[in-house]
């Protein structure tokens, strides 16, 4: 192997750990419902699109930016809040596939109220973040892509202050420990929720701004979804560690899966990749690298 | 657009479709099979938008066609196509049926045995299964204007003549980077062919659907070193590629988008890394032709424009609408010269259609001289010979920046014939001859 060739598949590495840093961001908004609640939020990806769509609509209205996404953050805490009274609270005791039926017919339901509130039109959203490539060491590296793994960085160490400092987050940790006993002792679950879900809207605001910048905020974000589900396989659906490990793990060796394996199968392989290494940890760690193992008594 | 300007929006669809229930006898009918929602909705209000604009401006300046006036309901599909086929089925037995527009490759090909037994014309402008330009296998479906194989001509024709001629084209490398479906992949055997023939190095590379992550085929772009990237991409897959392509260092002004990678829905979002990056197009886009400005003045000015957002007047979806309805109108026209002014069937329209020829000079006295140039369909020839030109992002808008360039439509003839007999010899259906074609049946 060259130097040249040696430069390559760390540029191909770094830019895959880049990529993972992102679909971490959009799955640690489903750890977080998963964590204290065990409900899979398919509807995810489309609160990603809604708080994508609102902030880049009031931006185009005039409206000035921090205020903008002081409105989007009130939006989504207020959408949090109406999900769980209205959908989840309902369901209670539900099974989880019917609690995942449906988080599935609300993410239609989303995408649906976000193309009929703000239309159709696709959007830019500059970020003011600067994009052109940097050079280190002969590797081109991303600003964009490395200001945005230092957000999530950021969001991840929030998280873990506020689940391990705070009332609230001691609290959180309870209830994804034990619901019942969580209620025994006083907990109000349905509180604990909708904080869990307003936390939940938070990350779909960061996800949908940073992912919004990348791809321009159009329905098709709503498909991000399809890249943090093997990151949660892997990593496991309770981790918010496992996210981030899973998001970096999937996004290096699918990227260099594609250079390197793609060409001797035709390429475009990526998407189903990710699936098929998640599958393979599933197979070996069905709890995911850092799941936690459920134990029941029969 | 607003809550309630849908509402409005939904309120007029209503309308239309319960007045079309009740065409009259001398109307002709449009069926639409429009996407205004769903991930497509941009190009779908664009493109409908348009063709409706036209076939409105007929109605109000003309009174229709020669007396006749135009009538049409909207279903919507969201692009899927199942949706698009419960519409067709909804939508067929309303009277004096002139065509088929689905604007989706999907949905056409579900269509083309239904519409083939119906015999009413399918019109997949732009788009559609290459080798239904071969009238002689499929007598109903009419991909107007411009072909998979045609573009891929046209788009290396307009490299040879940025490199100085077809000759200096031997040792560049171009790139190809489709979009992992059946659109994508359909033209992998043409441009294999033409880089055989013009000696230039070629890589087809893969980006899988819907092609929001573009890292690692941007990288091993890089790794090639070519001079021209051409981008056949669909959706969101075309400002992530302009995005990424800035990531990696390469520049936009040589990259070469395709004719479904040209709207301002493809470079709006990846913001200053569209600059520079140029696109094929069949038609132009802007306000500054005759029958754009017309639409403004008489269908906007009467209230009655199609278009939420004013500032969509004259984009690339709604200009390939209004040069849409051009086509079919003119088609309509055609035949009722033949036929006499009255409603048409949907055979009648189709003889219309095979014979829809419409020169520069024509063109013009219909206000769309520089819009498009022109087009010369026959029985057997159902693209019609469409000419392709090229335009240029700057920011803001599209320049045009060729002139009307002409695909090798004899090189691409014999494989199109090859693969339309294929289907023929498959589907066990008779090749047409030109006597054929002339035989219609008139109700």
């Amino acid at each position: 192997m060259s130097y040249y060739d040696f430069l390559f598949v760390i540029e191909v590495l770094v830019g895959g750990l880049l990529s993972g840093v992102m679909y971490s961001l959009v799955a640690i908004g489903f750890v977080l419902i998963y964590k204290t609640s065990g409900v899979l939020n398919f509807a995810q990806g489309s609160m990603v699109l809604f708080a994508a769509l609102t902030f880049v609509s009031l931006v185009e209205r005039g409206i000035p930016f921090a205020l903008s996404l002081l409105i989007t953050f009130a939006v989504m805490v207020a959408l949090g809040f109406t999900i769980e009274r209205t959908v989840l609270r309902p369901l209670v005791n539900r099974s989880p596939m019917t609690l995942f039926m449906a988080t599935l017919g609300l993410s239609y339901i989303i995408e649906g109220a976000a193309q009929l509130i703000w239309g159709t039109q696709v959007h830019g959203l500059d970020l003011g973040i600067d994009d052109t490539p940097f050079e280190v060491g002969g590797i081109l590296i991303s600003s964009f892509d490395l200001l945005a793994a230092a957000i999530a960085a950021a969001m991840v160490a929030g998280l873990s202050a506020f689940f391990y400092w705070t009332r609230i987050g001691l609290a959180f940790r309870a209830v994804a420990d034990d619901q019942f006993a969580a209620l025994a002792v006083g907990l109000r679950l349905p509180r604990i929720w909708g904080t869990v879900w307003t936390a939940a809207g938070f990350v779909a605001l960061v996800a949908g701004l940073l992912w919004g910048a990348r791809l321009g905020v159009q329905f098709s974000l709503s498909l991000i979804v399809l890249k943090a589900l093997p990151v949660l396989v892997l990593g496991g659906f309770d981790s918010i560690l496992g996210a981030i490990v899973g998001g970096l793990i999937i996004g290096a060796s699918e990227k260099l899966a594609e250079v390197y394996l793609g060409p001797f199968v035709g390429g475009g392989i990526e998407g189903w990749f990710a699936y098929a290494l998640a599958l393979v940890v599933l197979l070996v760690r069905p709890s995911g690298l850092f799941g936690q193992k459920t134990v029941e008594r029969v | 657009m607003t809550f309630f300007s849908h509402l409005r929006k939904a309120a007029i669809a209503t309308a239309f479709v319960l007045g079309a229930t009740a065409v009259h006898a001398e109307e002709q009918y449009f069926p639409l099979q429009s996407y205004r929602v769903g991930p497509y909705a941009a190009g779908g209000t664009g493109f409908f938008g348009g063709f409706i604009d036209y076939l409105n401006l007929i109605n109000i300046r003309d009174g229709g066609v020669n007396g006749v006036k135009l009538a049409w309901s909207e279903g919507e599909t969201q692009y899927e196509v199942e949706k698009g086929v419960e519409v067709y089925e909804r939508l067929k037995s309303n009277p004096g049926i002139a065509a088929w527009n689905p604007l989706s490759v999907g949905i056409a090909y579900a269509m083309i045995d239904r519409i083939t037994d119906d015999k009413v014309p399918l019109i997949t402008i732009n788009h559609g299964r290459t080798d239904t330009t071969d009238g002689r296998v499929f007598p109903y479906v009419f991909p107007l204007l411009l072909n998979p194989y045609s573009e891929t001509s046209g788009i290396v024709n307009y490299i040879a003549s940025k490199e100085g001629g077809l000759d200096k084209l031997k040792g560049k490398n171009i790139v190809v980077l489709y979009h992992g479906s059946p659109y994508g992949k359909e033209t992998i055997p043409i441009y294999e062919l033409l880089s055989q023939k013009y000696g230039f190095e070629l890589s087809q590379i893969e980006v899988p659907h819907p092609g929001n992550e573009q890292q690692a085929q941007w990288l091993t772009i890089r790794r090639e070193h070519p001079d021209y990237v051409v981008l056949r991409g669909w959706g969101v897959m075309n400002p992530v590629a302009l995005k990424t392509a800035q990531k990696t260092g390469f520049p936009a002004d040589h990259i070469i988008g395709n004719v479904w990678s040209n709207s301002e829905e493809d470079v709006i979002p990846a913001g200053d890394a569209a600059k520079g990056y140029t696109a094929i197009t069949t038609q132009a886009s802007g306000e500054r032709y005759p029958v754009v400005q017309e639409i403004v003045k008489t269908v906007y000015g009467d209230g009655k424009g199609n278009l939420e957002d004013k500032s969509r007047i004259g984009s690339v979806y709604h200009n390939l609408g209004i040069v849409n309805g051009i086509l079919n109108v003119e088609a309509v026209r055609i035949a009722q010269a033949k036929f006499g002014n009255r409603t048409l069937t949907g055979d009648e329209v189709r003889w219309g259609f095979e014979h829809l020829k419409l020169d520069p000079a024509r063109v013009e006295a219909l206000g769309a001289k520089d819009l498009f140039h022109s087009i010369n369909v026959s029985w057997d020839n159902h693209e019609g010979d469409g000419y392709v030109t090229f335009q240029q992002w700057d920011g803001k808008k599209w320049n045009v920046v060729s002139d009307w360039i002409a695909p090798d439509w004899k090189l691409l003839r014999p494989i199109i014939e090859k693969s339309s007999e294929a289907y023929a010899k498959e589907k066990g259906i008779k090749i047409r001859t030109a006597e054929d074609a002339d035989a219609v049946v008139s109700n």
